[in-house]
């Protein structure tokens, strides 16, 4: 009966899509554009949205989350707003506002266009949708079809940023919105940039994003990208990150889940096209309150000499839900690859639920590769030793936590990103038990 | 100050203390010793609450309240303290941080305010000193990657920051250099006061040459099957434990 329910519901913002496509102008794309749009359109049409049916959301039921009636492609607004949730965060500042830039922004050695006029230049088409897997993954499909808002970020060869390139999202849910911003970071031979994104929410309607970060790592080049997904419970999160790095290059993902987005679902996929490439990837899911987290991750290695190494760290509490999969490849090819996957959860309330599921398939035979995973609560001799100093359970657990998330925040290279991670984790850790 | 009277306690099922009794008074220091697996860490596990120790009887009277009723991070801030045979690493912790979090947590219990950033940092510079521990190491993880001196040393740089009413000191002598024991020596006995009081859990006479006790006291199988001055200590390290093995075995037999 429920299950009815759902049904209809998601099918009718299924076919608001299918309709909105159909009557969509579609003379202002370019024609490699349409095309492009138009296979991602058939594949999304066809598959329709994800069900726990496909083995990629087998734990994360999207279907409750969709049946607002949303407003399906709301425009940039003029609002201002100059605030940075980061404090003494020294960095090159660009707020996207619904997906949309509407200033031009400055930076020595990079070029930051707003999508739209980035598109009326070809060169793109090799970049744009060119590696996301659309078939398999209709949200990125869904985005492909349809975005309107984002941004390109290129970097000129040899450029190496001085500051960080801080993008903060501005999503503006007064009334129940659909946004699908795409990002394109092209990292010219070379180069170096890091790009910290944050997420700022005005308003407290339903608010769903769809978001696709492709992001190109030339020869030599090196990106470092911070996802800070820290959002009010009206946010629903799904974003797609495909990267595709070439020979030398090094990359690394910083992913920082805290309260309260009701859904936040990653996928983040690596392809490593040439060889001795270097890849970082680390993760932070602190779930609190009813929230659901899934983090889904692919490392590609498909070249020889290459080093992959991935850490991602769950909290667990109140409600919460949380989902790891990680899957290293390694093509036949991929000799003397180096990967490895880790993937720890503590859970700090019984109705909490992880599932984590590392996955390796290995076609090549001179590599060195390891996965794990655990599931536990906070060692207990830990607390014991902190309670015999007077520490009772509450702080104790919160300095454990703190220790226990250590692993993945002092990672972080920049000091105030740091900083604000270190604070909000105390701070949601303190609220936790009042 | 602390009184114990028949404790018994056992670990999964294995009894391990089989009827203590020990009475310490403030401003004394009482020595205990004995062959390994006596059941001297497990008498200090029992005083301060470790969750696997079971007390089947007995009772422990802390300055007028029943120790045994408290939850472990009650009972230090009632003022006991265990300087750890075996401290653990806590990586992530910092040393400073987690300094700060137990003496306001202390604090807190007995009504008083968070102490004030300046006085922390006076306090902690004056007690670093007192044991000699490096300053670097405060600014670390708890006890990750120190060595085994430091570790202990560590302890008693807790100690003397915690200022409290009952220390016990497992074995803090093993694994200080000559040096480094002196040094946590001199320190401890600053701290001694006639308001306070100490339990010197030690295999070595050598311990108690710096920090002379009032009392010493051999656990054998559970049991205070010796007490003495601090000339027992001295016997003991001439003759070993078998002399005195003995008489326990016949006396647990009748
Ligand atoms: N968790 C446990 N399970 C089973 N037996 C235990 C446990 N903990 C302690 N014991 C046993 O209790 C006995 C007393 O141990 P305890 O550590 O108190 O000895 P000790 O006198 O401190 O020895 P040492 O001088 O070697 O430090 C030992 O036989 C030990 O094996
Ligand atoms: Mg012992």
């Amino acid at each position: 009966m429920i299950n009815a329910i759902k049904m209809t519901t998601t099918t009718s913002l299924y076919d608001q899509f299918i309709a909105l496509y159909r009557e969509k102008e579609k003379v202002q794309d370019n024609r490699w554009l349409t095309s492009i749009r138009d296979t991602a359109f058939e594949s999304f049409s066809e598959k329709g949205f994800p069900t726990t049916k496909m083995e990629e959301w087998r734990f994360t039921n999207v279907a409750p989350f969709l049946k607002e009636d949303f407003r399906l492609q709301p425009g940039g607004t003029s609002s201002l707003l100059r605030q940075n949730i980061i404090p003494s965060l020294d960095a090159y500042e660009i707020v996207l506002k619904n997906g949309m830039l509407n200033e031009d922004v400055s930076i020595p050695g990079v070029k930051v266009t707003p999508l739209r006029t980035a598109l009326k230049n070809d060169d793109l088409k090799t970049y744009l949708g060119k590696h996301t897997p659309l078939k398999k993954n209709p949200f990125a499909a869904l985005n492909t079809a349809f975005f309107e808002n984002g941004i390109v970020i290129e970097t000129e060869k040899n450029a190496i940023g001085d500051k960080p390139l801080h993008i903060t999202h501005v999503y503006y849910a007064e009334e129940a919105v659909f946004i699908q911003p795409r990002i394109l970071v092209i990292a010219h031979r070379g180069s170096k940039i890091e790009i910290v994104e944050s997420v700022t929410v005005i308003g407290d309607k339903p608010l769903f994003v769809n978001s696709v970060t492709e992001c190109y790592v030339a020869e030599n080049a090196q990106v470092d990208q911070y996802n800070l997904q820290i959002a009010p419970a009206n946010a629903h999160l799904v974003h797609f990150n495909q990267v595709v790095q070439q020979g030398n290059s090094l990359y690394n993902n910083y992913n920082y889940i805290l309260p309260d987005a009701a859904l936040v679902r990653n996928n983040l996929h690596l392809d490593l096209n040439g060889s001795n490439t270097e890849s970082h990837l680390f993760g932070l899911y602190l779930a609190g309150n009813q929230q659901l987290t899934d983090i889904h991750t692919t490392v590609n290695h498909l070249f020889p000499n290459c080093f992959s190494n991935e850490l991602y760290k769950g909290v667990l509490l109140d409600n919460s839900r949380s989902v790891f999969s990680g899957r290293i490849y390694v093509a036949q090819d991929a000799q003397k690859t180096n990967a490895f996957q880790q993937n720890n959860n503590i859970l700090l309330s019984n109705k909490a639920i992880v599932d984590s599921k590392p996955q390796l398939e290995i076609f090549a035979d001179d590599v060195k590769c390891s996965h794990g995973s655990t599931v536990g609560s906070i060692n207990k001799e830990a607390l014991f030793y902190l309670h015999t100093r007077g520490i009772g359970e509450i702080a104790a657990r919160n300095l454990m936590v703190q220790a226990f998330a250590f692993d993945v925040t002092n990672k972080i290279q920049i000091p105030a990103v740091r900083e604000y991670i270190e604070k909000r984790i105390i701070h949601k850790m303190a609220e936790a038990y009042d | 100050m602390l009184s114990i009277k028949n404790l018994q306690a056992k670990v999964e099922d294995k009894q391990i203390l089989k009827g203590i009794n020990l009475q310490v008074n403030a401003g004394e220091v009482h020595a205990i010793m004995g062959p390994n697996g006596s059941g001297k860490s497990s008498l200090a596990s029992v005083l301060t609450g470790r969750e696997n120790y079971e007390v089947t009887d007995g009772e422990v009277i802390f300055d007028g309240k029943n120790l045994l009723e408290l939850s472990p991070e009650d009972r230090a801030r009632e003022g006991v303290f265990l300087a750890f045979q075996y401290p653990i690493e806590i990586p992530g912790v910092s040393n400073i941080n987690f300094l700060r979090t137990a003496l306001n947590e202390i604090r807190a219990y007995h009504n008083e305010p968070p102490m004030e950033a300046k006085e922390f940092l006076r306090l902690t510079r004056e007690k670093q000193k007192l044991v000699e521990f490096d300053a670097k190491l405060t600014n670390r993880s708890l006890n990750e990657g120190f060595s085994g001196g430091e570790k202990k040393r560590n302890e008693i740089f807790q100690l003397a920051m915690l200022n409290p009413k009952l220390s016990i000191l497992d074995e803090t002598d093993s694994g200080l250099d000559i040096d480094a024991l002196r040094i946590v020596s001199n320190g401890v006995n600053k701290l001694r006061s006639d308001k306070n009081a100490f339990i010197v859990i030690t295999h070595y006479q050598r311990l108690l040459e710096y920090i002379v006790p009032d009392f010493v006291h051999v656990l054998y199988d559970g049991r205070i099957v010796k007490s003495g001055t601090k000339e027992l200590a001295l016997e003991l390290e001439e003759k070993g434990y078998d002399w005195i093995k003995e008489p326990a075995t016949t006396a647990s037999v009748g």
